[in-house]
This record gives C-alpha cells, structure tokens and sequence, in this order.
C-alpha cells in the first residue's frame, strides 16, 4: 500500500545520512510539508539535492538536518539571501556543512545521468566558472571522437526524491501542472519517490490523461495525502505563494535564537500539516485560495473501436474502465481552479 | 532630483539591448521589467524563457515576485522542464541573457558564490542559479549590476558565471558562446571591447559624472571616446515601468 502519513513516509524513506532531491519545480510547488516532517523527526546528516533551492532548504540546514548541498542555488527567493544557509556556511552554526555547487544545467544533467544509468555525461557549462574547479562532480576528458577536452558532470543518484503534485491515485500515477523544473529527472534517478498530493483522485481520473502523468506508476514508493503541503511557495489551481511569508521569514531569522524562536512556532510546535495550516489562520489560508478559474480545455484521447472479425460484440479494451463521458465529467469537476480541495 | 530612479533607467537601458525577435533568457527581477517593457515598446516579437520551464511570447501583465508565480504561467506558450529550456541555451538558440551578481571585473566576470577564500568564505552568497549557464552559453549577456567600488573589482573572489576570463581570446578558447555584451548599473552602461574583452564605459546615467564612475570602480576604467549620456527614460516608458511595477518593489530603492 503505496497511500501513507507524511510521518510513515518520512520515517520510511529519508534516514539519517539520506540524499535528497526535493524543490524540484524551483520556486513552484516545494513540499514544505515535509521539510518540516524532516525537521521534526530530528533527522541528521542529509544531503540535499536541488536546482534553485528556497527557504525550506534554509529551515532545514537551521534545524541542523543537513551536512551537504549539492544545488545551484540557496536563499529566500523573492527576499535574497537565506540567513540560516549563511550561519552554516560561514560559521559552522548550527553545524557546518558542505557546499557542492552546480549550476541549474549541470545539476539536472548530473540527475538525468543518474536517471539513465551513465557514470557521467558531458557538459557546456562550467568551463572557465570556478564552481568545477576543486569540485569532486566535475573533471575534464578527451572525446574519443575529436580529441578536444570536454567537461563532464558525475551522475548523482538520490536516495529519495520528494515531489509535490495537485492529484495523484493510490497507485503513484501523479499529475503535475505549470513549470516542471527538475522533477521528471530527479525524480528517476531517486532509489525512491515520495508524492506529496493536494488531493487523491481515483485512477481513471489520473489515466485519462496520461500525457500529464509524471512517472511511472511502479517508481513511486509512497503517496500523501497532504493537503496545503507547499505553502508558502504556490501551487497552480490550488493556492496563490504567500509573499508576506517569505518577506516575515527573511526578518525574523537573522539570528540563531530567530531562527530557533521560528522553527518552534510554525515546525516543533505543530503536530502535523494541519496544525501548520491551522496556526497560519483560516482567513489568511482562504484568501491564498481565492482564485481566478483558468481550466485546461479537455484533451480527447478519442479513439476508433476495431469490430472483431470473429465477433460483431466488440471487447472493452479495458476492464473496469469507465464510460468515456463520466470519466471526463469527473475530470472537469475536479479541474484546475476547483476551490474545494483542501479544506482543512 | 532625477525624474526617475535608477532602477528605473535601468530598466530603460536593458530593454534597449533587447532587439525584436530575440529569443530572451530572462530572470526576475529588473531583467523581467526590462523584458517586459521591450515587449511593450520595440520589440513585440521577443520571446521570454525562463530556467523553470516556463516560455511566454506574451509577458504576463501581474507583478511577479518569482518566475514561478501563479500568473506567470496562465497563458504561457509552454510550460515544461528546465532540462527543455537549457537546451535552447545549448544548441545556440537562445539570442541574449541576463544575470546579475554580488562582484562583477574588468572582464565582466560575476561573482555570485561567495566572498573571501573558498574553504572558509567571509560572506556566503546564494550560488549560481543559472546565472554559469547563461553567462556562458547565450549569444549575447546582460549584466545588471549595482556600480559600488567594492562589487566592481579588478578580479572578483570566484568566476561563477564566466565572462571574458582574462582576455577574449581565452574565452574562444574554451568553446563558450557569445560572452558579455553589456554591463548595466546604477551609474551607466559599459560596453565591452572585442578584442581584449575588457568593459569600456559607453555611458553615464543622467546626473552621474565619468569621474564619479572611475570612483565606484576597482580598476583603471576604459572610457569610449564617445561616450555620452545614457538617454533617459521617456515619458512612455517610466509610464509603463510604473504600470509593471506599481509598487516600486523592484525598481525603487533596489539595485537589482
């Protein structure tokens, strides 16, 4: 049974000493959630894995869960600079860490290495940058085609990777909408993909777009239900970014006894995903929600029935499959834009 | 007092580098005003990609905070993955780019990784984003920049997005596309010299002396035998540039 608590995933999948891949849309859809699940399970020693890296990336090097990162980039997005990743990289508070920087290019190939299997592949940028220099990814070769020296980038291989969707079903199918960033990539190259959903739809609902399914069913180890998981980053047709957030956050933690007063407000003093959203307020919480409708039009995947030659009854093609026009009522009810989801 | 602020001029100066139907790697920030703005004046057939993996032919008409905000992908061309978008860098399609930076050099080398020695550096900045891969891939680069002494350094800390390295000569070298083509700051517009790779100031904002400028510099400045005033923003422009950023969020106060 792939559907679990956030708790259960966390304790299952993200171990002491874990790499993880997660952010993965960049500034879109960041599991915060379970960031903080991270953070309150007390997990120590992990390696991060991202391309732009927002402020849970900073809670997390803050609340000491982290000794390396292995990202293009790590701050507070619209605010600047990321106070807790500069105490740990400055001064070694609240431990230190290891930066290992690639850039948003040679990050995602490094995964899409991983994802296929290949010890390393080549890459354009990073000559002449002193990020691949004394950097243990990167080392130059010569092609055995034309001689010349080209740069390459090592695989990297996460433990895990933790991505956030609007829907996903029981079985893993996930469907993701807007920007992907890096999901696709670091989400194959993963041992293991935990899916943080806004909501759980049935299979047919997932099915019946299949072009927006995000990765195979079968490499998805666990799904959760979580509704309200990225907030303050936004998720397309859910809810709009919190701004004010980020701005609150960059103030009131410049400071180690900040940063601590932070994570025991809104992480170690609420239970659950819930209890966050709880203390954020119901009104703040319902004016994220308000939005414009901007649904998709539907995709029809019509399709010819060939008559048997045998037989004038023609076979379902698919067991247990509903109807053509009630899948695609269910698909409209459940669209983008739908101000249902998430009441919690 | 100017009519304007810098940022605003700014704003003016980098959209003027964007020419009509250039495929523009655009960023956040006044790099997105300045898409905007050129979209609205001159040039109506450029084309905006952003490293999420987000691609307009119509810039979104909210203010963004991120690239990734809500607004910024209804009514996209495409919304896809960053390896996509990359890819335009590198297979050469991708006309002009923009970054920014903490340090910029004589070269138009930036540095947006750290300050004092690698190991243990004095200040920790937040890293490359995609700033290597712009800089090192886009036909043309735009730098944006606050023009402070102490940013504006004969060699920065760390190249994390290369410019002219030490010569142009060296960047050719190493197979890198175009290289930096413009230097824009809180002073003026630099331009850089072909064969050396060196910047050579091209303009002063209103206001600003040559004189000043060689001040906030950190080394022996180039000056373009004609250079001149950076043309202010027109009426129409701070116009649109206020509409854009209502609140001056970006472009008052704020150095990019």
């Amino acid at each position: 049974m792939k559907l679990m608590s956030l708790a259960e995933a966390i304790g299952r999948f993200v171990p002491d000493g874990a790499s993880v891949a997660m952010g993965t849309c960049l500034e879109s859809l960041i599991p915060f959630a379970a960031g903080h699940e991270i953070i309150r399970r007390r997990r120590r020693d992990l390696t991060l894995i991202g391309p732009i890296f927002d402020i849970v990336v900073d809670q997390l090097i803050g609340a000491g869960c982290v000794a390396t990162i292995q990202a293009a980039w790590v701050g507070n997005v619209s605010a600047g600079l990321g106070y807790a990743f500069r105490r740990a990289a400055e001064a070694g508070i609240p431990r230190p860490i290891t930066v290992e920087e690639y850039s948003n290019y040679t990050v995602v190939l490094a995964l899409l290495a991983g994802a296929h299997g290949l010890p390393f592949v080549p890459v354009r940028s990073g000559p002449g940058s002193d990020i691949t220099r004394n950097h243990p990814a990167f080392a130059e070769v010569t092609s055995p085609f034309d001689h010349r020296t080209v740069m390459v980038v090592r695989a990297l291989r996460p433990d895990v990777a933790i991505v956030a969707v609007q829907r996903a079903d029981a079985e893993g199918h996930a469907h993701a909408w807007g920007n992907l960033g890096i999901t696709e990539e670091a989400g194959l190259a993963a041992e293991h993909i935990i899916v943080l959903a806004e909501e759980i739809a049935d299979t047919a609902i997932l099915t019946s777009d299949p072009n927006r399914v995000l990765f195979p069913p079968f490499r998805v180890s666990a799904v959760v239900h979580c509704p309200g998981a990225c907030h303050p980053s936004p998720v397309q047709g859910y809810y709009g970014r919190d701004h004010q957030f980020y701005a609150d956050y960059h103030r009131e933690t410049q400071t180690p006894e900040g940063m601590a007063a932070w994570l025991d407000r809104w992480v170690y003093g609420v239970p659950d995903r819930a209890g966050y959203l709880a203390r954020l307020g119901q009104e703040r919480w319902a004016a994220l929600r308000r939005l414009q409708s901007a649904p998709a039009a539907p995709a029809d995947y019509a399709w010819q029935e060939q008559a048997s030659p045998q037989s004038d009854e023609v076979e379902p093609r698919i067991a247990g499959a509903a109807p053509r026009r009630s899948t695609r009522d269910r698909v409209g009810d459940t669209g983008a834009g739908d101000t249902r989801v998430g009441d919690t | 007092m100017a009519a304007f602020t810098s940022g605003e001029i700014m704003v003016a100066a980098a959209a003027r580098e964007i020419r009509d139907g250039d495929v523009v790697f655009v960023g956040m920030r006044l790099p997105l005003l300045a898409f905007q703005l050129a979209k609205l004046t001159h040039a109506p057939r450029a084309v905006g990609v952003f490293e999420n993996g987000v691609i307009r032919l119509i810039p979104s008409d909210q203010f963004l905070y991120t690239m990734g905000d809500p607004p910024n992908i209804v009514g996209a061309s495409m919304c896809t993955r960053l390896s996509l978008v990359m890819s335009l860098l590198g297979r050469g399609r991708i006309d002009v780019g923009f970054i920014g930076g903490a340090e910029v050099d004589r070269f138009g080398n930036v540095n947006s990784s750290l300050i004092g020695p690698q190991d243990r550096p004095r200040v920790k900045l937040p890293g490359s984003g995609g700033a290597c891969d712009i800089a090192s891939l886009a036909k043309r680069l735009l730098i944006i920049m606050a023009h402070e002494r102490h940013r504006f350094r004969e060699a920065v800390d760390f190249v994390t997005s290369p410019g002219y390295l030490r010569s142009a000569a060296q960047r050719r070298a190493l197979e890198l596309a175009g290289g930096p083509s413009a230097l824009i700051t809180t002073m003026g517009v630099l331009g850089f010299e072909p064969q050396s790779g060196e910047a050579v100031l091209r303009s002063y904002h209103p206001g600003v002396t040559v004189e000043e400028i060689r001040a906030q510099t950190g080394w022996e400045l180039m000056v373009a035998p004609d250079v001149s005033e950076t043309p202010p923003p027109t009426a129409e422009e701070l116009r649109l540039i206020r509409r854009l950023d209502p609140q001056g969020f970006w472009t008052r106060g704020n150095a990019g």
